[in-house]
């Protein structure tokens, strides 16, 4: 790690405040960056490190304000009553590359007028230096992508359409505002990559606000951790990652799952233990099927989209082909692939709620294929329950936390479910009197566990998570996943486990399939196929990750 | 490109077939041609003949065929009311109506795209509160007060302008005009503003929607991050994605302006089609009614594909595929 | 850990709409008018169809505070000795019995019509959808003035009077049930999406609880603020055709028929007879129409 001499600095930032009403979301934080080097502001949902960088652009929405004691580029006081501060000295490279872009301008256009309107240049000399730019991120055949609208770049291309924008005046400081959140893991180490090479050829500093410690750990320098509008630790990456000092930094590493190594659980601080409630275990395993059927068998499964009806020319889509797996009695299947991979179609498919083309499931024995009469779809789901990835879309907004539990609870006097619902809530680390509340009064991780909750109450022997902690912040997603794998080990469930995220793999299966494009390209045991890929995808897929050194004992 | 173009022809075809089957049905239906078609002391034997020569001994898709053949060359039948071919009554009141509708659209569009705009701007301006509240008023006001009130001040007690007709029209033959006389000029405006006003706010309020929301999207975010300047970013680059709905909307509205015609020349007595048509309701002068509904469809499924069209070309989403 | 709150719990309605003086003020005035045109046989100071009571020396009295005006007519009298005031509580009568009947029976119609489209797709969303865009591709004004033709053609013409306002209400309806129509199916089809929805599904529970207990509830605030606009744009449809002589007839005046008879005079300089009822349609309307303004941000539903 370099060492930062005050006089080299080229961006300081001293007493960062940004205010909303009377409420900081920044609250007095000090940032510096020499040229070249890359300062992660990395920090959970609220904690604020967006602020930071929009206050950076003066860019903080009305009617929050921002101040600081000290904001200086190069020495220089930043002044942004000064025409070219924005997008000449100071840049931003936004998170969303399908919305960042206007789309009724071509690429070209956008970049002539940005540069011209700071740089002054001609018409030529402007065309040129878009040229250049697309030629510089990375994008083949320049001369006439130029001409093309963002609609034509895909995805990962017109990230690097936003970084040539964001760039084109060279400037100085740079800010990275979740540059690769929107993107797919093969994309992600790409941009990445790119943003580092561009920043030490160039000599200019970023600025990278993340929540991903992943980013943080592949192309960072120095980190700042953020919590609660404050900055709880600033170290470089490397040490920061082995041995983060300040007790809050420490939690959120050890919540990161990692890719190269297996740990038994989370080590979080203790959240209270969780209470099980004997005649609620004696209630959940009453429901026990036939001990040996099969969790669920997917044999020669495809299922294709689209090209179908009058007119609608489009080509077929195919979703799924021949895919084949079992899960066996108390084993966490991971399924992964990147998004289109087929993944979420499988999960439909599996609990019943799409019918497949091809092939057949069979779930504790009882057989769903095209052949399947609707009539016969609840039968086939039953001793099936699932957890959603997104818990704001798998609640009902109107329904009570007592109500959303009991609906899965066939059969059961109401009397019973009152003393059952409490339990189940304590069970999965809830208390008990949230009952009579509507799900607005929860937070995303408090919505899981409801979801999960309720998924117990229909006492299944196969429960299907589908990317059941995407939409989680880290620490979050690590009390969660620690959840499941008590539930597993309590209760003997078997899990098809759905996500597009290889350390959480690692962590959570005993088994795992690799999708890729509707194929089942590896099949195995989770430490083999982390240790020896079979397949070329899945050893590309490991060789995006960043790895982690390994967090050190707190001293 | 081409996929899309067929889809939409089809659509277009339907639609007109749809309202080609609503027009028959109403002619052949209500009320009894025969009875409508004859002298009141016409024989039973008169009425047999009347009712063969008019096909309506046929089996009933044989008659769709004819009515749909001779609607296709221009021919309504005859007027109950007039007794003369609807197709003559339509040409003749057809240039009133079209200078109104046309006056109107372009006032709606002139007043209504740059208050749309200021308003979007300056949200919590002194205009814009001004505009918000008398578009509310204006909204809730139906066309033939606006009219009525315009009258009132305007014809009655200021006498400025004249309350009813068309003014001096200049006849080019094909086509009669009030846009080359003086008096023309007086008689349309008000007509023309009261038609206008309800469309006028519609543009008002879409252009201020879109624009609000455009300001606040991603990529204007991005440019103003960019730092390009606010000038560039509010009239070059958002304006231009404000107005695509606009587009729409106004083309849409032009059928609609017809349509809405009926009450502003009630109100005027503007001889054009509208208050032909309302006489038509009035007397339930059916081949009036049903030639109308098949021209205002017509208009429409016409506007609907001229709008699609000028979509496809001037949004590069649509027009070429990526 | 903490509850996060949501900015707009329903329970907090009651709250926006006291801390708003605009829904407070248009909510009041529309209650007002509403009332007293429900009460118009209690608080009219005359009989407007007691065509006995009417004297020809009262004619054309203009209202009270102008020169010539009878303490007896509040707002003078029309062409016939009529009081316009009472004429005015009576019409408004109408026009509100009209406005209320056809959102009833549009949103009704609409929002069972939409849940079944949106949920079961297919060809019966397909021919629902199609209908709705041909009925919406052309004006309310139009296709309320054919099915009124219609109505002409078709009933026997010496009961056309007893008809009319159920014509008036079905020619206002046929044209607004699409817009709950639309919406409804729009929101059904999102609700449907959503994961809760799936999970009731795994949960066992059939279509019709699925539709009833999870999805109408979800879909009903936008149902109730397009009812509350349409109750104002029903009122000026219903004024306008009758305003164009083919909605209620003289006998039974609503508020678009006495501006019509009140047109015919409008030169002889007896402008009271017009622009009381007009400014009273536009007050009533204004304020459904604010109050309704109000609701659609309050309650913020997606509108299709």
């Amino acid at each position: 790690m370099r060492s930062i001499p005050a006089l080299d600095n080229r961006l300081r930032i001293r007493g960062l405040e940004v205010l909303y009403g009377g409420a900081a979301a920044v609250d007095g934080i000090d940032i510096d960056a020499v040229p070249g080097e890359i300062v992660a502001i990395v920090g959970e949902s609220g904690a604020g490190k967006s602020s930071v960088g929009a206050a950076l652009l003066d860019l903080v929405d009305p009617p929050g304000e921002w101040r600081a004691s000290e904001m200086t580029l190069d020495g220089v006081p930043i002044d942004y009553k000064r025409t070219h501060v924005r997008g000449r000295d100071i840049s931003v490279i936004f998170q969303d590359p399908q919305t960042a872009l206007n789309p009724l301008f071509t690429v070209e256009s956008q970049l002539v007028h940005m540069v011209r309107h700071h740089l002054g240049l001609s018409q030529a000399e402007a065309k040129r230096r878009a040229v250049e730019m697309l030629d510089e991120v990375g994008i083949a055949d320049p001369e006439t992508r130029v001409r093309a609208y963002p609609h034509q770049f895909s995805g990962g291309m017109r990230q690097r359409v936003v970084i040539a924008l964001a760039l084109a005046c060279r400037p100085r400081l740079v800010i990275a505002d979740e540059p690769t959140s929107a993107l797919d893991v093969s994309v992600r180490a790409q941009i990445l990559e790119l943003i580092r090479s561009i920043c030490r050829d160039r000599g200019m500093a970023c600025l990278l606000i993340t929540h991903d410690m992943g980013a943080v750990a592949a192309i960072s320098d120095r980190a700042v951790v953020m919590r609660h509008g404050k900055a709880v630790e600033t170290a470089p990456t490397g040490q920061l990652l082995a041995a983060p000092t300040a007790p809050y930094s420490r939690t959120l590493i050890a919540a990161v799952p990692p890719v190269d190594r297996k740990i038994d659980r989370f080590a979080l601080p203790d959240t209270g233990a969780v209470v099980s409630d004997p005649s609620l275990e004696r209630w959940l395993r009453a429901n026990e099927t036939d001990a040996a059927a099969v969790p669920l068998a997917v044999t020669g499964l495809g299922k294709t989209f689209g090209a179908r009806g009058f007119l609608k020319r489009g080509t077929p889509v195919h979703a799924l082909k021949d895919v084949s797996f079992e899960i066996g009695r108390g084993e966490i299947f991971g399924l992964v692939g990147e998004s289109g991979s087929g993944k979420s179609t499988l999960a439909q498919i599996a609990a019943g709620l799409l019918k497949p083309d091809q092939g057949e499931v069979r779930l504790l024995g009882k057989p769903f294929s095209a052949a399947t009469p609707d009539r016969a779809l609840r039968r086939y789901r039953d001793g099936m329950q699932m957890v959603f990835q997104d818990p704001f879309s798998s609640l009902n907004r109107r329904m009570s936390v007592l109500d959303t539990i009991m609906e899965p609870m066939h059969g059961v006097p109401r009397a019973e479910a009152l003393r059952l619902v409490p339990a189940l809530l304590e069970r999965v680390g809830l208390p008990p009197d949230v009952m009579t509340r509507k799900p607005h009064a929860f937070s995303g991780g408090q919505r899981q566990r409801i979801a999960i909750a309720r998924a117990l109450a229909g006492r299944p022997s196969l429960l299907i998570c589908d990317e059941p902690t995407s939409a989680l912040d880290v620490s979050i997603q690590a009390q969660i996943l620690n959840l499941l794998k008590d539930l597993r080990d309590d209760l003997g469930l078997s899990m098809l486990f759905i996500t597009h995220d290889l350390p959480v793999v690692r962590q959570m299966c005993d088994r795992v399939g690799v999708l890729h494009r509707g194929s089942l390209v590896e099949l195995g045991a989770t430490e083999a196929v982390f240790e020896s890929p079979r397949a070329d995808y899945t050893r590309a897929l490991l060789s995006y990750l960043p790895h982690l050194p390994e967090l050190q004992p707190a001293s | 490109m081409l996929p899309f173009l067929i889809r939409r022809l089809g659509q277009a075809f339907l639609v007109v077939l749809t309202v080609g089957l609503l027009s028959f049905l109403m002619f052949r239906f209500v009320g009894d041609p025969v009875v409508s078609m004859s002298r009141e002391d016409a024989t039973v034997a008169e009425r047999e003949a009347l009712r063969e020569s008019l096909g309506l001994n046929d089996p009933v898709p044989v008659q769709f065929a004819t009515f749909i053949g001779r609607a296709v060359q221009g021919d309504f039948g005859i007027s109950y009311r007039n007794q003369r071919p609807v197709s003559d009554l339509i040409a003749e009141r057809l240039p009133a109506t079209l200078e109104l509708v046309f006056a109107a659209t372009v006032l709606a569009l002139a007043i209504g795209i740059p208050l749309g705009v200021v308003t979007a701007l300056r949200p919590r301006g002194a205009l814009s509160n001004i505009v918000q509240g008398v578009s509310l008023v204006g909204v809730s006001t139906p066309t033939f007060v606006t009219g009525i009130m315009l009258i009132l001040l305007f014809a009655v007690t200021l006498r400025w302008l004249p309350s009813f007709g068309r003014g001096e029209t200049v006849d080019l033959g094909w086509w009669s005009t009030g846009f080359l006389s003086a008096s023309g000029w007086r008689a349309i405006f008000l007509p023309a503003l009261t038609l206008a006003l309800f469309q006028m706010t519609l543009i008002m309020r879409l252009v201020r929607a879109e624009m609000i929301e455009i300001l606040q999207s991603d990529y204007i975010r991005f440019a103003r991050a960019r730092g390009l300047p606010d000038r560039s970013i509010h009239y070059r680059l958002a304006l231009k994605n404000a107005l695509m709905p606009v587009l729409t909307i106004t083309g849409m509205q032009i059928g609609g302006l017809i349509a809405f015609a009926i009450v502003t020349e009630s109100v005027f007595q503007w001889p054009g089609m509208g208050l032909l048509f309302i006489q038509a309701v009035q007397f339930v002068d059916v081949p009036v009614m049903a030639a109308y509904l098949m021209f205002v469809g017509l208009v429409f499924v016409a506007l609907n594909a001229a709008v699609d069209v000028t979509y496809a070309l001037v949004d590069p989403r649509l027009r070429v595929r990526g | 850990m903490s509850g996060v709150a949501s900015p707009s719990a329903p329970a907090g309605l009651m709250g926006q709409f006291l801390a708003s003086p605009k829904a407070m003020i248009s909510a009041a005035v529309a209650l007002l008018l509403i009332l007293s045109a429900g009460f118009a046989p209690l608080i009219a100071p005359h009989d407007p169809f007691a065509l006995g009571t009417f004297n020809l020396m009262d004619s054309e009295l203009p209202p009270v505070w102008a020169e010539g005006g009878d303490p007896r007519f509040l707002l003078g009298t029309d062409t016939q000795g009529r009081d316009v005031l009472s004429a005015i509580l009576y019409g408004m009568r109408v026009s509100l019995i009209v406005g209320f009947a056809a959102v009833a029976l549009s949103a009704g119609i609409g929002t069972l019509l939409g849940l079944l489209a949106g949920f079961r797709g297919g060809w019966l969303d397909a021919v629902l959808m199609r209908f709705a865009d041909v009925i919406l591709s052309f004006p309310t004004i139009l296709i309320a003035l054919l099915v009124s033709g219609i109505a002409r053609g078709v009933l026997p013409d010496a009961r056309q009077g007893d008809y009319a306002i159920y014509v008036l209400i079905l020619a206002i309806a046929i044209n607004e049930w699409t817009q709950y129509a639309r919406t409804v199916r729009g929101q059904t089809m999102v609700e449907a999406s959503l994961d809760y929805v799936k999970a009731a599904r795994i949960s066992g529970l059939a279509n019709g609880r699925i539709l009833g207990r999870h999805i109408l509830p979800n879909v009903l605030s936008p149902v109730i603020v397009i009812a509350t606009i349409n109750l104002g744009l029903a009122v000026l449809a219903e004024a306008t055709l009758s305003f164009l002589g083919v909605g209620m007839p003289v006998t039974q005046p609503s508020l678009g028929t006495l501006i019509r008879i009140g047109n015919e005079n409008l030169f002889s300089g007896v402008w009271w007879v017009v622009v009381f009822p007009a400014a009273t349609l536009v007050m009533l309307v204004l304020s459904v129409n604010l109050f309704g303004d109000w609701l659609r941000d309050a309650l913020n539903p997606r509108l299709g």
